[in-house]
C-alpha cells in the first residue's frame, strides 16, 4: 500500500502513514460516490433529528425523544460496512442507526408521530424502530437489555453456518448492567461473531463516566478473554477502519470483541433533559468546534476536492427537505385505530387461518 | 398403551421435535453433559450432539436473552430453566423482549421460543425456589402459558408449543416428573388453549390445572365415595390461551364452582377465572365461587407445614363440603 496520498485518498493531506486509518483498505477502496454517500447519510441523520426536535417542541411527538445529533459518524461508519449477513441491534437512541441501515425518513417520522404509517405502525415509538428486512433488530428501551438479543442473533448466524457478524450497540451507561456482562461471557465462551460497540458519549443520562464506571470501559473485555479496541468516533473513516478489522475477524473466525467509540451528544439525554446540571455549555461548544463529525468529514471532502461548498449546500438542503417532507407525510398520515391495538400481539391472532391453538388469547 | 413418566413424556416430545426440525435447539443449565438437573433431557446429548443440546452457564438473563435473539432470526430454541423461580433474574428478557418484540415492531418480528422448567412448591426448598409465576407471565399479552398435569398432556402440549410461532412458557412440576401415565407411541399433538374434563360430575365444578388437578381428582374420589358428591374436574392445561368455554359449560351443568390452584391468592389465575365466570355465567351460579389457593405467605420450608400451605386433597374436600353444606 502506498503511503503517498492521492486524489482518491480520503483526507489526502492528512494521511501520512500506513497505520493512518484513512489509508485502511476499507477506506481506500471507497469511490467518490461512496464517500459522498457517507457524508449524505450523516447529514440526513442530523437534519432528521433537528426536524424531529421541532416536531417534539410543537407537541407532535409524545413520550421520549433521544437525539443522535453529534454521534452521526458512529452509526454511519459502522453500518456502512454491513454485508448480507451482518446485523445491527441498538438501544433507545436508535434514529441514527435506522437511517444508517437505509430506513426511510417517512416511516421513521410517522412512527414518532404515532401514525399507522410508521415503521412499527405507531406501536413502538422513538425507542423502538425495527427493520428486520434490513437486518436491523431495534431499537430497545431498557438499558443493556438488547445486548443478550444481539448475542442471540450471532448465535443464530453461527448455528446456521452463515458468515456474518452482529454489531450490538450500547451507550457508556449500559456497561454496568448485568445482562451486558452475561452476554460478554457467553459470546466469548461460545466464540460468537458479535461486536459489542460502546458508543461512549460521556454521559449515562446526567451521570458522567467518571461518576458511573470504575476503570476503562472496553478493557473489561479482557476479563472475558475477548479482544477490545477503542477509537475516536468523530471521524467516520476512523470508525470504519477499526470496525472493519473486527467485523472481518468476526465473519471469518467467529470471534467477538468489545470496542469503544468515543463520541458526544449535543442535546440532553432526551429532549426532556434541560442539560444544565451536569456539564458546561463550553464543553458542548468545544466539541462542536473541533470534532463535529459532519464538519470533520465535510472538511476532508472539500480538502480532497470531492465536494465544493455549493455541493455541500445542495446535500444539506436535500436532507432538510427530506426531513420536512417526512414531517408532512407523518402529519397527513392516519393514527392507528383502537381496533389496531390488538393486532401484532400474537402471530396466531394475526393469522387466524393458520391458527393451531384454541381458546381466548385476549381478555377484557 | 404404554405407561411412561411425565419426565419421559417431555423428553420424547423434545426428541421428536429435534428430529423433525433442524432449527430446534435445547439450551439450559446442565441440560447436556449432566443429563438434566431433573433428568428431563437425559440421553439427548448422546443422540443429538452438542450443537443441538447446549449447556449454558448459570446466567439466566444472558442465555434466555440469547435464545430470544436467536429465535428472532429463525431458530426455535427450547430453553430450560432449572426452576421457573429463576425467571426473576431474566424478567426483562422474558417479559420485555420476548413478550413485546412482535408488538413493538408492528408485527415484523416473531419470537418462536419455548421456555420450560418446573414451577412448583412442595419440595421443601423455601421461598426462593417455589414460585408459580403463571399468573405473572399470563399477565403479558403476547405470550402463551401452559401448565400440564399429566404425562399425556405434557407430551402433546410441548410438541404444539415448540411448533408455535409465539413465545410459549411451559411450566412443569418436579413432583410430577416421576408420575406415570398412558402415552400412545403414535405421534399426537394437543392444541394449546383446550381444557380437558378429567372427571365428569354434576354437583360441583372444580376448575384447576397443574398438580392441583391430581389433588382435585383425589378429593373428588373421596367426595364421591364418602359423601356421595359428584364432582366435575376441569383441567385448564393452558392458562393463555384460555378455554373458558369448557369451564362455562361445566358451570352450566353443576352451578357451583371451586377453583383449586397452587397460586398466591392476590391477582392469581383463579382471580381472573372468577371474574370471567361471574361475568359470563352469573345466572348459572347457585353459590359464590370458592377458591383453594396457596396460603398467603412466602413458601415455608418446614416440610409438614408446607403440605398445608399448598392445595391438598384434604383442603379441597373441606372447601367442597363447606360449599355444598
Amino acid at each position: 500500500m502506498s503511503n503517498q496520498p492521492s486524489a482518491n485518498t480520503p483526507a489526502g493531506t492528512a494521511a501520512k502513514t500506513a497505520s493512518d486509518p484513512h489509508l485502511a483498505p476499507v477506506n481506500l477502496k471507497l469511490t467518490k460516490e461512496e464517500r459522498i454517500a457517507l457524508f449524505r447519510t450523516m447529514m440526513q441523520i442530523r437534519r432528521f433529528e433537528e426536524r424531529s426536535l421541532r416536531a417534539y417542541q410543537a407537541k407532535k411527538i409524545g413520550g421520549f425523544l433521544h437525539l443522535y445529533i453529534g454521534q452521526e459518524s458512529v452509526a454511519v461508519g459502522c453500518c456502512s460496512l454491513m454485508g448480507k449477513h451482518d446485523h445491527v441491534i441498538t438501544a433507545y437512541r436508535d434514529h441514527g442507526h435506522a437511517i444508517a441501515v437505509g430506513m426511510g425518513m417517512n416511516e421513521l417520522m410517522a412512527e414518532l408521530y404515532g401514525k399507522a404509517t410508521g415503521c412499527s405502525k405507531g406501536k413502538g415509538g422513538s425507542m423502538h424502530f425495527f427493520a428486520p428486512d434490513r437486518n436491523f433488530w431495534g431499537g430497545h428501551g431498557i438499558v443493556g437489555g438488547q445486548i443478550p438479543l444481539g448475542t442471540g442473533l450471532a448465535y443464530a448466524l453461527k448455528y446456521k453456518g452463515l458468515k456474518g457478524a452482529v454489531m450490538a450497540f450500547m451507550g457508556d451507561g449500559a456497561v454496568n448492567q448485568g445482562a451486558v456482562h452475561e452476554a460478554y461471557n457467553l459470546a466469548a465462551l461460545w466464540s460468537l461473531p458479535v461486536i459489542f460497540v460502546i458508543e461512549n458519549n460521556g454521559y449515562s443520562m446526567g451521570t458522567s463516566q467518571e461518576r458511573s464506571s470504575a476503570g476503562d470501559l472496553p478493557t473489561r473485555a479482557a476479563g472475558y478473554d475477548m479482544a477490545w479496541d477503542q477509537c475516536d468516533g468523530s471521524n467516520v473513516y476512523v470508525v470504519r477502519a477499526m470496525m472493519d478489522k473486527y467485523l472481518t475477524r468476526a465473519r471469518e473466525e467467529s470471534k467477538p470483541a468489545v470496542v469503544e467509540i468515543d463520541t458526544y451528544r449535543y442535546r440532553g439525554h432526551s429532549v426532556a433533559d434541560p442539560d444544565n446540571t451536569y456539564r458546561l455549555k463550553a464543553e458542548v461548544e468545544e466539541y462542536r468546534r473541533t470534532k463535529d463529525p459532519i464538519q470533520v468529514v465535510q472538511n476532508m471532502l472539500m480538502t480532497d476536492g470531492v465536494l465544493t461548498p455549493a455541493d455541500i449546500e445542495k446535500i444539506d438542503q436535500a436532507a432538510r427537505k427530506e426531513a420536512d417532507d417526512a414531517a408532512k407525510f407523518a402529519e397527513a398520515s392516519p393514527y392507528p385505530t383502537v381496533e389496531d391495538l390488538q393486532q401484532d400481539v400474537y402471530w396466531e391472532a394475526d393469522h387466524p387461518d393458520q391458527r393451531q391453538s384454541q381458546g381466548r388469547l385476549f381478555f377484557d | 398403551m404404554p405407561e411412561i413418566t411425565y419426565r419421559e413424556a417431555i423428553r420424547h416430545a423434545l426428541a421428536e421435535e429435534l428430529e423433525r426440525d433442524a432449527n430446534v435447539v435445547i439450551m439450559g443449565e446442565e441440560v447436556a453433559q449432566f443429563n438434566g438437573a431433573y433428568k428431563v433431557t437425559e440421553g439427548l446429548l448422546a443422540k443429538f450432539g452438542p450443537k443441538r443440546i447446549v449447556d449454558t452457564p448459570i446466567t439466566e438473563a444472558g442465555f434466555i436473552g440469547t435464545g430470544i435473539g436467536a429465535s428472532m432470526l429463525g431458530l426455535r430454541p427450547v430453553m430450560e430453566l432449572m426452576f421457573w423461580s429463576f425467571y426473576s433474574v431474566a424478567f426483562d428478557q422474558i417479559l420485555n423482549n420476548a413478550a413485546n418484540v412482535r408488538y413493538m415492531s408492528g408485527g415484523l418480528i416473531n419470537c418462536p421460543i419455548v421456555i420450560r422448567g418446573p414451577a412448583n412448591g412442595g419440595t421443601n426448598v423455601g421461598a426462593t425456589h417455589s414460585h408459580t409465576p403463571e399468573n405473572v407471565l399470563a399477565n403479558h399479552p403476547g405470550v402463551k402459558v401452559v401448565v400440564p398435569a399429566t404425562a399425556y398432556d405434557a407430551k402433546g402440549l410441548l410438541k404444539s408449543a415448540i411448533r408455535d410461532n409465539d413465545p410459549v412458557f411451559f411450566l412443569e412440576n418436579t413432583i410430577l416428573y416421576g408420575e406415570k401415565g398412558e402415552v400412545p407411541t403414535a405421534e399426537y399433538l394437543i392444541p394449546l388453549g383446550l381444557a380437558d374434563v378429567k372427571r365428569q360430575g354434576r354437583d360441583l365444578t372444580i376448575v384447576t390445572y397443574g398438580r392441583s388437578v391430581i389433588h382435585s381428582l383425589a378429593a373428588a374420589e373421596v367426595l364421591h365415595k364418602e359423601h356421595g358428591v359428584l364432582v366435575e374436574v376441569v383441567d385448564l392445561r393452558s392458562i393463555r390461551p384460555l378455554d373458558i368455554d369448557t369451564v362455562l359449560k361445566s358451570v352450566a351443568k353443576t352451578h357451583r364452582v371451586l377453583i383449586v390452584e397452587e397460586q398466591k391468592p392476590f391477582a392469581s389465575v383463579g382471580s381472573q377465572l372468577a371474574y370471567m365466570i361471574q361475568r359470563e355465567a352469573f345466572d348459572e351460579l347457585d353459590a359464590p365461587i370458592h377458591r383453594v389457593a396457596t396460603v398467603d405467605a412466602p413458601a415455608i420450608y418446614s416440610p409438614p407445614v408446607e403440605v398445608e400451605q399448598l392445595p391438598n386433597p384434604q383442603r379441597v374436600i373441606k372447601a367442597a363440603l363447606e360449599m355444598l353444606g
